[in-house]
């Protein structure tokens, strides 16, 4: 299917909104969806016999900078059948407030090999995945402050006595 | 907050069962891999991975080093396969910048060369390994052995053993050393025999075959929900090979099969499978390693005007995209996820997605109710490498 049977096939079952926008200016093509809707438009996308997006290949959190304040997840499928990929993104305006973390809805129901990737989003970026069964930090230490890939990130000065530099 | 999975495993243990660490500091979890372990006697009830103990921020040096600076941080990633994963990072950069296809054919087949080198390698590391875990020594000081020559050559092309920054965006660091081509034939009229050695050895030893066939059964719908990939995938019966699938660099014009588990000595996707795909893969590798050394020598041969850097960019200001490059590594899918600007030489945002990473995290999922001492086949037959498990 191409990129554009697949917009059609979208919004024909989740209706005109669930799109919020594209990016075609690239190489690979990507649309960006309503945030609330991500894990059916990826339920939807790995079972229809017409897309049959059944490999995640990778999940990354995105922090787009200080002046914007968006935060973002991008999801690159891998279609095994049709040897077909797809790019979705979702994102969301958050003030970078300690007490509320920016969340979207988890995909690990979708595809297993999001919960680790999800994990690993919240680990370094701060990003909540609604709904995840196991959110914890991943690859740093679970008492570690803050979010290092985030663009306001200041590490610690002593982690347990240790200097941090 | 509503408490974790890791949360309730842990505190629904009951009082005959035990909770056991095994690692960080263990060989058999090949590098600094802990598995906390829930066990009712010699069987494994649950196992939860905690990984992180090599995490070196590959991400953030990328996001404040120019596309050059980070090659050789990408050789730290996976260190036993440097040359495809520099090779998999310079292929994104090119192709973002729109020079992919201006590259000579010559570089392209070099490239393609020392990778398929690194490839047989890393395999051999991980077969050799794996004959440590199941209790076999020999077959790891024989792959150890004919590793060296490989490590010998690449040095004498890149001036290091393991950590080659061998690949450069546009070009190569040096040409091949003169001599390279005649000695790499020589090496693989070494080697042909050795493998069969090997697999007399190791591939078919009944005791070989009675601990790793039927074990660690990976069925292949699982396979993919846990976006495995490389030989854990071909091992379950898919025939997925990126380098086929994406065509990229020099391999559509060479000949290779995608070898794939049969079940031939248990079931598909077991131990075994995982491990004879390598056996397999280190055979088509010496087989595109032959071709390129043909083409090398022949319409491709080094000249007095050839200048592997003749092409290097000045300055690599991609254009503003996004851009995902994936390549087959030893381990499986290398991807690259790079956010660009288009106004500076650093990357916005850069994304690793490491082969191991996926394999591993399907490990809980195979591992339920089987003996301790299979769970040290499993580990061994996926192959992880700490390095780019935790970046």
């Amino acid at each position: 299917m191409t990129f554009e049977e697949i917009k059609i096939l979208l919004t024909e079952k989740f209706g005109s909104d669930v799109i919020v926008g594209e990016e075609t200016e690239g190489r690979q093509p990507a649309l960006i969806i309503k945030p609330e809707a991500i894990a059916e438009v990826c339920l939807e996308l790995r079972d229809n016999e017409k897309t049959w997006f059944d490999f995640l290949a990778s999940l990354s959190g995105v922090d787009y900078g200080v002046e914007e304040n968006i935060f973002g997840v991008v999801y690159h499928l891998a279609s095994i059948p049709y040897k077909n990929s797809l790019t979705l993104k979702v994102r969301k305006y958050h003030d970078r407030s300690r007490e509320e973390l920016p969340a979207f809805p988890t995909v690990s129901e979708v595809w297993k090999t999001a919960d680790w990737h999800e994990r690993e989003a919240y680990d370094l970026l701060g990003i909540r995945f609604s709904g995840h069964p196991d959110l914890r930090r991943i690859l740093l230490p679970d008492d570690w402050e803050g979010y290092p890939l985030r663009k306001d990130y200041k590490a610690q000065e002593y982690y347990h006595g240790i200097k941090v530099d | 907050m509503e408490s974790t999975r890791y949360q309730k495993l842990i505190s629904g243990v009951e009082p005959t069962e035990m909770v056991l660490n095994m690692g960080p500091q263990h060989p058999s979890t090949h590098g600094v891999l802990r598995l906390e372990l829930i066990t009712d006697g010699e069987i494994v009830k649950e196992v939860i991975p905690h990984v992180g103990y090599l995490h070196r921020c590959f991400e953030k040096h990328a996001e404040n080093l120019t596309y050059q600076q980070t090659i050789p941080f990408v050789d730290r990633l996976d260190y036993l396969a440097s040359m495809n994963s520099s090779h998999a990072w310079v292929m994104g950069v090119e192709r973002m910048l729109g020079i992919d296809g201006d590259i000579p054919k010559r570089i392209e087949y070099i490239r393609v060369l020392v990778s398929e080198l690194n490839r047989i390698g890393s395999h051999l590391i991980a077969l050799g390994t794996y004959g440590i875990d199941i209790g076999a020594f020999t077959p790891f000081l024989w792959c150890f052995r004919d590793r060296e020559h490989i490590m010998n050559m690449l040095e004498w092309a890149s001036g290091s053993r393991m950590l080659y920054n061998y690949i450069w965006v546009g070009g190569l660091f040096y040409d091949l050393p003169v001599g390279f081509e005649e000695r790499c034939k020589e090496f693989i009229d070494y080697f042909k025999p050795k493998m069969g050695e090997l697999n007399e050895l190791l591939t078919g030893n009944e005791i070989f075959i009675s601990r790793t066939a039927n074990v660690g059964v990976l069925p292949l719908s699982t396979a993919i929900n846990y976006g495995c990939s490389g030989p854990m995938l071909r091992g379950s019966g898919l025939k997925w090979d990126l380098r086929r699938v994406d065509e990229y660099s020099a391999y559509p014009e060479l000949e290779f099969d995608i070898p794939v588990g049969k079940g031939e000595m248990g079931s598909v996707g077991d131990c075994w499978d995982r491990f004879k795909v390598r056996i397999d893969e280190i055979e088509q590798s010496v087989h595109i390693i032959s071709q390129c050394l043909e083409r090398l020598q022949t319409d491709l041969k080094r000249t007095q005007e050839f200048d592997p850097r003749a092409r290097l960019p000045k300055k690599i200001i991609p254009k503003a995209q996004d851009f995902y490059m994936r390549a087959e590594n030893p381990k499986g899918e290398l991807g690259f996820y790079f956010i660009t600007d288009g106004k500076s030489e650093i990357p916005k945002r850069v994304k690793a997605r490491g082969p191991s990473f996926c394999n591993l995290s399907v490990i809980s999922e195979i591992s339920r109710g089987i003996l301790i001492a299979d769970l040290i086949a499993i580990i061994g037959s996926v192959d992880i490498v700490l390095g780019e498990l935790d970046r």
